[in-house]
Parts: structure tokens; sequence; C-alpha cells
């Protein structure tokens, strides 16, 4: 089957050759008609049936110059096209308007929707739905070498999707023109994209799998899948583990109840520049996220040796948040599930510090040495060393000071000088 | 600063050729102290980026040695070395009070140990300061090296214990409340912010900067100083001295030119080190 095709395409080629040489004069430009009838004659000799149509266009439209009257090129690349997804297919299946040779100089747009009808009202309900500003091509690329997606050299094949969205969604396209953000470049250098790009993941969640394809939604629709409340669903797609333990906990449970201050996955992971969580800079950046909702938490966190020592970089092993209450499952204190509850405590503080007993998990990683209720011994060690600090300090400068002067007058005064009358 | 150097040559070249030198501190004394203040400058330049971690010049340090890792690790390694100079001194004591018998080490004019008089000497001293009375003769150690020195000693073994405490928690917390191990960090960061603020300000201008000694009491590296500088600061115990006959056994030789130069450029080195942390402590309370 391969062979015979081939044959036929190199075939195809030679006439085309052949008629391209009589062309290239203007002369015989003129007859191009009996010369087409000569070619088409040849090609019904040579080719299979299944191509007569296209061969009849390309004729004219396999030169590669061939150019339109306001100097776009209406050229089409009769071996690509043959082998993409449409190649089968007749050019009027598509250009449904032209019937006969020769046809008009104006001919009009092919409407893809009238065989994707499903596709065509997805899009139609979607952020895209500007057919001037998004025709299809502008993802699936060149209408004549459209493949299925499946196929590598698809614009849509799951590896180079990124690079068809980024096209408009990255820096330099039309995001900066329409202020849309650059999510392009998050992206790839993200888990997913180095997934995606380094290692060649297919599974690696590319742009659709999160946005869909056709009817992309803006995330403050509610049925879109990057709609707050359906994001646990959407990356449980894939993450269908840490998405059902995230359901059993609290901040999955508020989220279930309608609370959409509590986090869903993007919160803390972000959406797009999601970083491996063992990695020192996420462990660096996501304190804070946690405490732009706990701030009371975060901000006697920063008072412990946890944070001096782990949370402006370097020593990233120190607790953050979630080792201690966990990440994806987290439960109040009192719940005995909880990784902070009393009982399990020794546990989770052995974690790091190994033979912790239970005087250790005592400790409190949340002390507010401010408040004498909460913390009434810690409240006056630290009033005490206050004092001691003031007391001694103020002493020994007012001390220091009129020694100072004393000493210095004594000097001069030994030395002849007399005090500055002399000035 | 070519005016200190001036002063300095002059203050030498005031001393006749023929002067004695009298020694004041042992080597040992000595190596203990360089010991000490260096561990002191390395704890405080590693602890304080701890102490001040949300400030500029911390987040700066950290990034320039690889993180606050690399800073733990030294101020660690800073509290292993000052812990064991601590020991040794106080092994030191111990041996020459209790096993030398030797004389005046815990009790008397020539001991660290508070006494009456330095009460009095503190009073009196202040008295002098606003011009109420007459400065008061200092003996061996004046009231306020021996609060240096206690000072120290009890830093040394509240931070050091704090410290311990921590870098061990689960250990100490077979023997100490869970809450100890709160107030193990709020005790040695206080008490190592008030021994930094005290010794680069209080004991710096005390013992080197005030005019007396200025720019810098060489006493501590050369273990000597001149009979008109004894004289001077500790008439009482010089006074004690020529009487008893002893003064005679504690002569020591003029310090080597290059070893006071080599002290020189020590001292001031730490005391920029000093002067730089204080000045990065007191604007952390700014930015």
């Amino acid at each position: 089957m391969r062979s015979s095709a081939r044959f036929n395409a190199s075939c195809e080629e030679v006439l085309l050759r052949l008629f391209r040489s009589f062309t290239a004069s203007s002369e015989v430009v003129r007859h191009r008609g009996a010369f087409i009838s000569f070619v088409v004659a040849l090609a019904l000799f040579a080719a299979p049936h299944s191509l007569h149509a296209q061969s009849d266009c390309l004729a004219c439209h396999g030169d590669k110059s061939m150019q339109d009257a306001a100097g776009h090129s209406i050229a089409v690349d009769g071996s690509t096209f043959s082998a993409s997804i449409h190649g089968s297919m007749k050019c009027n299946n598509c250009h449904a308007d032209i019937k006969e040779y020769p046809h008009p100089e104006h001919i009009a747009r092919v409407e893809c929707k009238s065989c994707h009808a499903d596709e065509a009202s997805s899009l139609a309900g979607s952020v895209h739905s500007s057919s001037k500003d998004h025709p299809c091509s502008s993802c699936h690329g060149d209408a004549h070498s459209i493949f299925p997606k499946s196929d590598s050299r698809s614009a849509v094949y799951p590896l180079n999707i990124p690079k068809t969205c980024g096209n408009c969604h990255g820096t330099d396209g039309m995001a900066r023109k329409h202020g849309l953000p650059s999510v392009y470049p998050n992206y790839m250098d993200s888990i997913h994209g180095f997934a995606l790009s380094k290692e060649g993941l297919l599974v690696a969640a590319n742009c659709q799998s999160c946005h869909g394809s056709h009817k992309i939604l803006s995330r403050k629709d509610p049925q879109s899948p990057t709609f707050k409340a359906n994001i646990p669903k959407t990356c449980g797609t894939c993450h269908a583990k840490i998405d059902a333990d995230y359901e059993r906990g609290s901040h999955g449970h508020a989220v279930a109840s309608g609370n959409l201050k509590a986090p869903v996955c993007t919160d803390c992971h972000t959406a797009h520049a999601i970083l491996q969580p063992t990695e020192s800079e996420f462990r660096m950046q996501s304190t804070p996220i946690c405490g732009s909702c706990h701030k009371d938490k975060l901000s006697t966190y920063h008072d412990t040796f946890h944070s001096q020592l782990g949370s402006l970089g370097g020593y990233v092993e120190t607790a953050r948040c979630w080792d201690c209450h966990g990440a994806h499952e987290i439960y109040p204190t009192a719940d005995p599930r909880s990784p902070v509850a009393k009982a399990n405590l020794v546990a989770t503080c052995g974690k790091c510090h190994a033979g912790a007993n239970l005087s250790f998990v005592q400790y409190q990683p949340h002390a507010n040495a401010h408040d004498r209720k909460l913390n009434p011994a810690l409240f006056y060690v630290r009033l005490f060393m206050n004092l001691l600090l003031i007391s001694v300090l103020t002493f020994f400068v007012i001390h220091t000071i009129l020694w100072l002067i004393r000493s210095r007058f004594d000097q001069v005064r030994r030395n002849g000088s007399n005090g500055g009358n002399n000035a | 600063m070519p005016e200190l150097e001036q002063t300095a040559v002059s203050a030498e070249a005031e001393v006749p050729s023929e002067g004695r030198y009298y020694r004041r501190f042992t080597s040992k004394q000595r190596y203990l102290h360089a010991v000490l203040f260096s561990t002191f400058l390395g704890l405080a330049a590693t602890g304080l980026p701890l102490r001040f971690s949300e400030s500029i010049w911390a987040r700066g340090a950290a990034r320039a040695v690889g993180g606050f890792g690399a800073i733990l690790f030294f101020h660690k390694f800073c509290a292993l070395v000052l812990t064991i100079a601590f020991l040794i001194h106080v092994k030191e004591v111990f041996a020459r009070g209790l096993y030398h018998r030797e004389k005046g080490v815990f009790w008397g004019a020539t001991s660290m140990v508070a006494n009456w008089k330095d009460l009095k000497d503190m009073l009196g001293h202040l008295r002098w300061f606003v011009g109420l009375g007459p400065k008061p003769k200092f003996d061996r150690y004046a009231y306020w090296e021996k609060f240096d020195y206690w000072a120290v000693f009890w830093g040394m073994i509240v931070i050091g214990f704090s410290g311990y405490a921590m870098w061990f928690a689960p250990f100490f917390a077979r023997f100490l409340p869970g809450w100890a191990l709160n107030a193990a960090l709020v005790i040695h960061s206080e008490e190592g912010l008030l021994a930094i603020l005290f010794i680069f300000s209080i004991h710096f201008v005390n013992t080197h900067l005030r005019p007396d000694s200025f720019p810098m009491d060489m006493v501590i590296f050369t273990g000597v100083e001149s009979e008109k500088e004894f004289q001077h600061k500790r008439p009482l115990e010089y006074a004690r001295l020529a009487r008893e006959g002893k003064l005679e056994e504690r002569v020591g030789s003029a310090p080597a030119s290059w070893f006071v130069n080599f002290s020189r450029i020590i001292g001031f080195t730490a005391i920029a080190i000093g002067l730089t942390l204080l000045v990065l402590t007191l604007s952390a309370y700014f930015y």
C-alpha cells in the first residue's frame, strides 16, 4: 500500500514539474487550460482516483510561490496535505463554493463547523468565542496540515500544546498586548512543564488537561474546571488519592460546603508555576501562603526557632506548617486524626526530633511570650530577661558616659589646658 | 587614623627607656581571652542573623554563606570551642584555689569575687564622676572589671545551657518541662543580645576606649603594663606589692614591638567587627 502511494506521489510530482516548466513563461500561461487538460489526462492515467480532485487544484496551488491579489500565499503543500487528517478529502469538501475551473477570485471562508458542529458550539460559549480572533487554525495550525491530536506533528499533540497556547499566552505573544497573565514561562518551569518538556510525559498535565479544549471558560465561571470549587476535582483527575485526602480534611470540607475562602490545590501549589513540594523553593514560599489566612499562627511561628532558622532560606528542613499539620488531609487539633492531636504529637515531632518524648512535645510551636494568660511562664521569663537587659544597659550607659566626660575633663586639666577658655 | 597612631607613639615616648613593665596576666589567661573574644565574635556574628532573621542584612549574610544552615553550623562550632575554653578556665580557677592553695583566688583583694569595697568603690566612682568626691583607688580588679567577668561567666552558663537545651532538645526534655524549651529560645536570644550590646558598647569603652586606655588597653594581649600605668590604674595593688616587697616578682620585660603591632591589628579588628555588629543590631530595630 505504502509503496504504491509513494509511487503515485512521485508520478504526480513528475507531472507537476512538467506542468510548471510549461507554465513558467507568460506566453504559455494563456494556454494554461489546455495544458491542465493535458496534465489531468496524464494524472488520470497515473494517480489513483481518490486524488483526482486534489490534483486538479494542486496543479495550480501546488506552486509554492502562488499568491492571491493581496499577496497572501495560496499555495498548498500537496504531500503534507495528503498525509494530514483531511488528506483523503476533496478540496471542495471544505472550499464548497468552488464547483468548476476557473473559479471566482474571491471564495467563501471555510466553515469548519459544517462538519465539526459540536466543537464549534463549545467554542462559541467559551472565552475564545470570537472566531475572528480565534479561528480554528490558531490552535490546530495551518488548515492544510492538520493532524490528529495523537500525532506528534499536531499543534494540539500533548507535548505541543503549551507552545501552541503559549503563542498567545506567553510573554511575547498576545499576553502582553492584551494584558493577559503570562502563564507560559511559569508553566514551563513548573513540575508539569518539566515532565512534559524534559521527560516527554504524555500524561503530564498540559494546558487543556485543566482548562479543557474547545469550551474554555473563565475561572470565574462556576462551570469552569478552573473555578475555585472545581479545582480539587480537576487536579484530582490525575491526583486521585491526594484529592480524596483533601476532600476528607478541613479545607476540603469547607470548600465543599461553599466556603470559597478555604484553600484549594492552587492556593498553595499555585496554578501554573507548580513546584515539586520537596524542593527548597516550595518549602520557602508556602509558609506565608498558610499565614495569609492563619495570620495569628504565622506571627507566633515567626517567634520560634523553626521560623528564625527556616523561613528565610538555606535551612529548609526546619518545620513548615504542613510538616506538623499535614498537607492535604488537615484536621483541627482537637480531631484525633490530626498529626498535631495530643496523642500523635510524639510521632509527629519525632519525625525530625529523634527521641522526642511526652515532655518534649509539650513544647509550644506557637507560643506567645507576649500573652500572659496563654503562656504565663514564658511571659514572665521574657519580662525578667527584658528587665535585666534594660536595667544593666541603662545603668552602664549612664555610668560610661559620666566616666568618659569626667576622665576627659581630668585629662585636659592635667595636660595644662584651661577647658576651652582660650577660645 | 593618624591621630590615634601619633597619640600611641607619644604615649610610648613618655615612658622612659629604662621604664619597668609589670606582669598582669599570664599567657594562659591571654590565650583564653583571645579564644573568648574570637568565639564570642563568631557567636555574635552568627547569632544575630538568626535573632533578627527578618532583617535585610541577615538575609544577605545568609545568602553569602549558603543559608542559615551554614550560619547555625558555625554558631555551634564556636559554641563548642567556647565551652571548652570556659571549662578550662573553671578548672584553672579551682586548681589554683583548691589544689595549689593559692591565696586570694576566692576571696580578698586579688579575687574576682565581689566584696564591700567594690560597692563602696562604685558609689565613690559615681560621686567622682559628678565631682562630689575623690577618685577611688582600685585594687587588682576594679568593680566594673568584676562585673564584666561575672556578666560573661553568668552569660556563658545561661546562654550555654539554653543553647545546648535547644541543640539537644529531646535529651533535655527528659528532665525539663516542655515549656522550658520555649523559654530556652527567649532566654538564649535575650541574654545573647544583652551580652552583645554590653560587650560591644560598655566593655569596649570602659576597658579600651576611655581616655586612660585610649585607643586600646594592650595589657590583655601583651600581659604586661608600664609602671606608670600600673600605678595610675591600680594604685592599691601597686602599693600592696611594694609594701610586701613583691614588686620584683612581677617585673616583666617590655613587649616586642612586632607583637604590640600584631596585637593592635587583632584588637582593632575585633573592635571594628564588634562595632559593626552593634550598629547592625541597633539597625534591626528600625528596618
